[in-house]
């Protein structure tokens, strides 16, 4: 089972729980695995088929952007991280969609 | 965790002084950063400038492998971002919109600096505010600076009263 780090904003889902465990062989099936004892929580993820823009998920220190997302392979001994992006500014940009809460 | 709706942030003079310096420094772009502060004492005490790595004069936004790592550093130290601060160099320091759907932190104090019209001239008047943003309400709250946390009274004493 691979250890997942959940942020403050999302321990709403999680009984406050800081860590959780979650099968599964891709982060698509952790994730998968995330909603079937958390529901709710996969679509504070993605949006559709893909990760939110301002949410991060690394396997193992490295974001999933850069090792084929979704498809992204979890070794049962994985620590998965979500993040929300520290982002914003001036720019009245439609960011809403993308956004994590 | 305690509750801490307290509406004031409180906020040594060294460090409000080093992100009026960050936001200077970036203008025209807008600087971020967190000031990172045990868990649950709502005292900002270890300052953390961020890359903005939009680089933009209209956007911040935390490179993804430094906020891993700023994390988990915060996740070793028993820390928490109890300040996340960034600049408008052409607006007021006030959360725009973007900053709002985008704020993921409800417990931290979000602080705003404005080096619009000149102020990002050392020695100029600026703008800087504070807020909490969460469930995309915004509460602007008062922003008392020490010259150190030495000389406040702990923390238990400022009990949050809705």
């Amino acid at each position: 089972m691979a250890e997942v780090r959940i942020p403050t904003i999302l321990r709403t889902y999680t009984d406050g729980e800081r860590a959780v465990s979650a099968t599964g062989g891709t982060v698509a099936e952790i994730i998968d695995d995330l909603e079937a004892n958390h529901e709710g929580i996969k679509e504070r993820l993605l949006d559709g088929d893909d990760v939110r823009r301002f949410v991060n998920i690394y396997v193992d220190d490295e974001d999933i952007r850069f090792t084929g997302g979704l498809d992204t392979a979890v070794a049962d001994s994985a620590t998965v991280v979500i993040l929300p992006a520290v982002a914003g500014g001036a720019a009245q940009c439609g960011a809403a969609g993308g956004a994590l809460n | 965790m305690t509750d801490k709706l307290g509406a004031v942030l409180t906020i040594d003079q060294a460090t409000r002084d080093a992100i009026v310096a960050h936001a200077r420094r970036d203008h025209p772009d807008e600087a971020c950063g967190v000031v990172a502060g045990p868990i649950g004492s709502d005292r900002p005490a270890r300052f953390i400038p961020m890359l903005n790595a939009a680089m933009s004069p209209t956007f911040y936004e935390f490179d993804s492998g430094d906020l891993l790592k700023l994390y988990r550093e915060m996740d070793d130290n028993d820390e928490e971002p109890v300040v996340i601060y960034h600049s408008h160099t052409a607006t007021e320091a006030h959360p725009s919109r973007t900053d709002i759907n985008l704020a993921a932190e409800p417990n931290a104090h979000y602080v705003l600096v404005s080096t619009r019209d000149g102020a990002e001239v050392e020695g100029t008047p600026i703008d800087f505010r504070s807020f909490r943003i969460v469930d995309g309400e915004v509460t602007e709250e008062e922003v008392r600076v020490v010259e150190s946390y030495a000389d406040t009274a702990p923390d238990t004493t400022q009990k949050a009263e809705d």
